[in-house]
């Protein structure tokens, strides 16, 4: 490392050794209780492991602890600074990572996605996109995963051109919005029609920035940064801007796919080391990623472009992009974005298993149906969430598998004949309903014939996907009289 | 793509378009250097890139909009990036999977994995000791498999070592994977002299390693990985699995030293838990040398907890590279686990694409992550993933062999 870089590493503290005593020190220690912990220790503990935020403490923001409060912030800022743009409920906030493990701490602030459109597409065309990238959803254990932001192209490199679709695109979504071209003068017309939806700029480079940075100052927009995989150079753009009086930067090392994807891969996982292992202030910025870029290959199959586009966008997701801008609008393309997305930027901290015992959905009556699955945190939200969104009126028994899946549970012992038996005893389920029938998981078929025996229930398989309860039910509830 | 003029407009895919031709995308995968080459020769002309005007001299005056506070610089600041060096005092041990007849058995070729000194992919100058070895799986009874699974093997699913040579032959398996399911005693129950049988027809079938797969009963699975460890004397099996199951159930000891005594390589599963792979590595230890043992951490499905594997191999291939030497040890995923999720498999509404395409993507995502997360063998099913992770693994371990090719304008491209 430079000079420069490991001055950084002697004056930064990561994330995981700093002590809640560290942070006391800087409280007003008069434990209040404004922020509803019963001390400042509390609060400081808390403060360590980003359940709270500054924020939270209203006296440090008073005059007498102007110093302790900034020296707090500088000492609980991310190694990567966060950057925001757009405005109002869904402005896109990018950035801000404490580590470059996930284990290590947590990723926060989760990676945003944002589609294309051209300034050479009609007015209907650009509409009718926009309305998609909004209206792209999809219900995730009773959460709902969207796409977040949209990105314009100067195509024509005509100002006026770039300037209607921007100001038609804004009129159309509320969506953050990304400008791209390499063009001040374009740059500038998109600007001016959208002055108070503080955008984000792609791109200054090595050839652009001094009009780049003029406008990003005179429009107070966060700006990327842009190099064709040197880094030293990237640096030194960050350093120059920072001159200029900019520090809202995000980095883009430029993304090539396919025989350019290790270049790319490497990239971002050096700049993210380099941030979060050495604290290098200058790579400490959010990370773009581009699977559009596969776009400008010479391939000829749509199907081939998008299954690249999806491979190098889950790439780059796993390693530290924390903006990707793509152009597939496919679901088959998207899901696996979103998804694992949403996985990657759980806490990992949390436990992987929920609470054994019995839950209630609807109105259960004394002939309702019981089901039963296993306590892994994911199996039970999958199963509470296709329960809820059919509105049925059943017990549900979560039977303590250690927090492994029904398949898994089932295959090492933890879901069987005798754990069923001892999550119907714990439960008193037969204080709640009047018959003796129990649906076990279509996955834990092969349990039937032992379950019946040991507990002296009737046993019915139900689906192997909780999906199919609905219709499971439907048909099969109530049972037959044997 | 990129538009070329006069040809193919630009009208939006319908989904009755992407399922016509989703049955296709593993020929497209297959086939793009020929349609490369037959369909497309690229003169400059043709293309409607957009190059940008470099007038940078001619920007607009934006001092009169923002009075400047700071001198700005004129000229770049010169700044140089010497990227940490990752240096680890730990190594992930090396296991040989397959023998040679030179080394006591009878496959064309053995297969190294393992051997990693960084966490996977993160130094540039430091390419994997052994490229991840993919294993595909074949069944020895009839399974209910998704439907997109199926149908590439449904000829072969009766015959498993039909299945196994059309996996190596047609799909290009390294290794392969056949799962004694039908010994499971709540299934059919078949005793450990058949799976023997099979295990011996699948060995005459193809020349590559094999992995034994039992049915996670740990007394049935340690009587048929004893007879088959006997049987296939110097072969150098990889045993899925041995668990802490077979330690309680008193068996795990009559396995490791079956496959000690006639050289196999163990299978370590444990569930998402590292204090309990490392207990179940310190007990195997006592019969079996480092070297013939492989974990498996286990694999969940996207969308299911792949998060969960994705840090637990985070977590034990750098705590391995640190020095804990009960992790050092290669790693593998089943990748095919992928299928368990509904989004795999299942037909959703048409704005999620056709299952064709769901599911193999699934799978490849899946297999994908793990692997920057640092497994070293996949267990896998659908050929396009197998092509696709095969192709990333080629290309991620030949960094610095080719130099990379030249950044192309995506911001002024026309794309269809």
């Amino acid at each position: 490392m430079t000079d420069g870089m490991a001055q950084q590493a002697q004056r930064k503290k990561s994330i995981r050794e700093i002590s809640p005593i560290d942070v006391y020190k800087l409280l007003p220690k008069t434990n209040c209780q404004e922020c509803n912990e019963s001390n400042c220790m509390a609060f400081a503990t808390k403060l360590v492991n980003g359940e709270l935020t500054i924020s939270d403490c209203p006296p440090l923001h008073m005059a007498e602890y102007q110093a302790a409060c900034s020296d707090l912030g500088l000492l609980l800022a991310p190694p990567v600074q966060a950057v925001t743009f757009g405005t109002g409920s869904q402005k896109c906030t990018i950035g801000g990572k404490y580590v470059l493990q996930r284990h290590e701490f947590t990723y926060h602030n989760p990676t945003m996605i944002a589609i294309d459109v051209d300034d050479l597409m009609s007015d209907e065309d650009v509409r009718a996109r926009v309305h998609r990238i909004e209206q792209f959803t999809y219900n995730y254990i009773g959460r709902t995963l969207a796409l977040n932001a949209v990105a314009i192209r100067s195509v024509s490199g005509d100002p006026v051109t770039f300037g209607k679709v921007v100001k038609a695109v804004a009129g159309t979504t509320g969506l953050p919005l990304i400008l791209c071209s390499l063009d001040p003068a374009v740059m500038k017309a998109g600007l001016t029609e959208i002055k108070d939806r503080h955008p984000l700029i792609y791109t200054a480079t090595d050839k652009n920035w001094k009009s780049m940075a003029d406008l990003a100052l005179a429009f107070n927009a966060p700006l990327v940064v842009h190099t064709d995989g040197d880094l030293a150079l990237l640096r030194s753009l960050v350093k120059t801007l920072n001159a200029c009086g900019l520090t809202d930067l995000v980095l883009d090392p430029g993304t090539l796919a396919e025989d350019g994807l290790p270049e790319t891969l490497h990239a971002l996982t050096t700049l993210r080391t380099a941030a979060c292992r050495d604290f290098d202030e200058l790579s400490g910025h959010p990370l773009l990623g581009v699977p559009l870029a596969v776009w400008t290959s010479e391939e000829i199959s749509m199907d081939v472009l998008k299954w690249r586009e999806t491979i190098t966008a889950s790439i780059l997701m796993s390693r530290y992009a924390d903006l990707l801008i793509m152009h597939s609008l496919d679901g088959w393309v998207l899901l696996p974005q979103l998804i694992w997305r949403f996985n990657l930027y759980t806490d990992p901290r949390k436990p992987v298993s929920v609470e054994a015992g019995i839950r209630t959905f609807g109105h259960p009556g004394k002939n309702s149906p019981v089901l039963i699955t296993t306590n892994y945190a994911l199996t039970f939200f999958t199963v509470e969430s296709d329960i809820k969104a059919a509105g049925l009126d059943c017990y549900l028994i979560v039977a303590d598998t250690g927090g492994l899946s029904v398949e898994s549970a089932v295959a090492g012992r933890y879901f069987s004949a005798e754990s069923i038996v001892s999550a119907i005893k714990e439960t008193a389920v037969e204080d709640l309903v009047s018959h003796k029938t129990l649906i076990i998981p279509g996955l834990a078929a092969r349990l039937s014939g032992e379950t019946e025996e040991a507990t002296g229930w009737k046993i019915l398989v139900g689906p192997k996907d909780s999906s199919g309860l609905p219709q499971y039910l439907k048909e099969r509830w109530p049972p037959h009289p044997a | 793509m990129v538009h070329k003029k006069n040809k193919e407009t630009a009208a939006p895919v319908s989904g009755n378009d992407v399922l016509s031709l989703a049955p296709r995308i593993l020929e497209l995968l297959q086939g793009v250097q020929q349609l490369e080459l037959e369909n497309f020769s690229m003169e400059i002309g043709d293309l409607d890139l957009f190059i940008p005007s470099q007038n940078f001299g001619n920007s607009p005056n934006h001092s009169s909009l923002h009075p400047p506070l700071l001198k700005k610089p004129t000229e770049i600041l010169r700044e140089s990036f010497q990227p940490r060096e990752a240096r680890y005092p730990g190594q992930i041990r090396e296991v040989v999977l397959g023998a040679t007849k030179a080394q006591g058995g009878s496959r064309a070729h053995a297969i190294t994995i393992g051997g990693s000194t960084t966490p996977a992919y993160a130094d540039a100058l430091i390419p994997p000791a052994h490229p991840p070895a993919i294993s595909l799986d074949v069944f020895d009874m009839k399974v209910s498999l998704p439907k997109v699974l199926r149908e590439n093997v449904a000829e072969v699913m009766e015959d498993p070592a039909e299945w196994a040579r059309m996996n190596v032959k047609k799909f290009g398996a390294d290794i392969i994977t056949i799962h004694l399911m039908s010994t499971d005693p709540l299934f059919l129950n078949t005793s450990p002299q058949q799976a023997a049988k099979t295990v011996e027809d699948i060995l005459q079938a193809v020349d590559v390693p094999l992995i034994i797969g039992g049915c996670g009963d740990p007394k049935k699975d340690a009587a048929v990985f004893t007879e088959i460890a006997a049987m296939a004397a110097g072969e150098r099996l990889l045993l899925n699995s041995v668990t802490l199951d077979m330690a309680e159930a008193k068996t795990l000891g009559t396995v490791a030293k079956a496959a000690r005594d006639n050289g196999h390589v163990l299978l370590a599963f444990t569930g998402l838990e590292l204090n309990n792979a490392k207990e179940l590595n310190r007990r195997l230890y006592e019969y079996i040398p480092p070297e013939q043992i492989v974990m498996d951490l286990t694999t969940v499905a996207l969308g299911y907890g792949l998060e969960y594997s994705f840090t637990i191999h985070e977590r034990a291939r750098y705590a391995a590279l640190m020095g804990d030497t009960e992790l050092a040890h290669p790693v593998i995923s089943a990748a095919t686990n992928a299928w368990a999720a509904r989004e795999a498999w299942m037909a959703m509404a048409p704005e999620y694409g056709p299952r064709e395409l769901r599911g193999p993507v699934w799978e490849t995502v899946n297999a994908l992550t793990l692997l920057l997360a640092g497994i070293d063998l996949f267990m896998m099913m659908h050929p396009a993933s197998v092509l696709t992770l095969r192709d990333v693994i080629h290309r991620l371990g030949s960094k610095g062999t080719t130099a990379p090719p030249p950044a192309r304008d995506w911001v002024g491209a026309r794309i269809s």
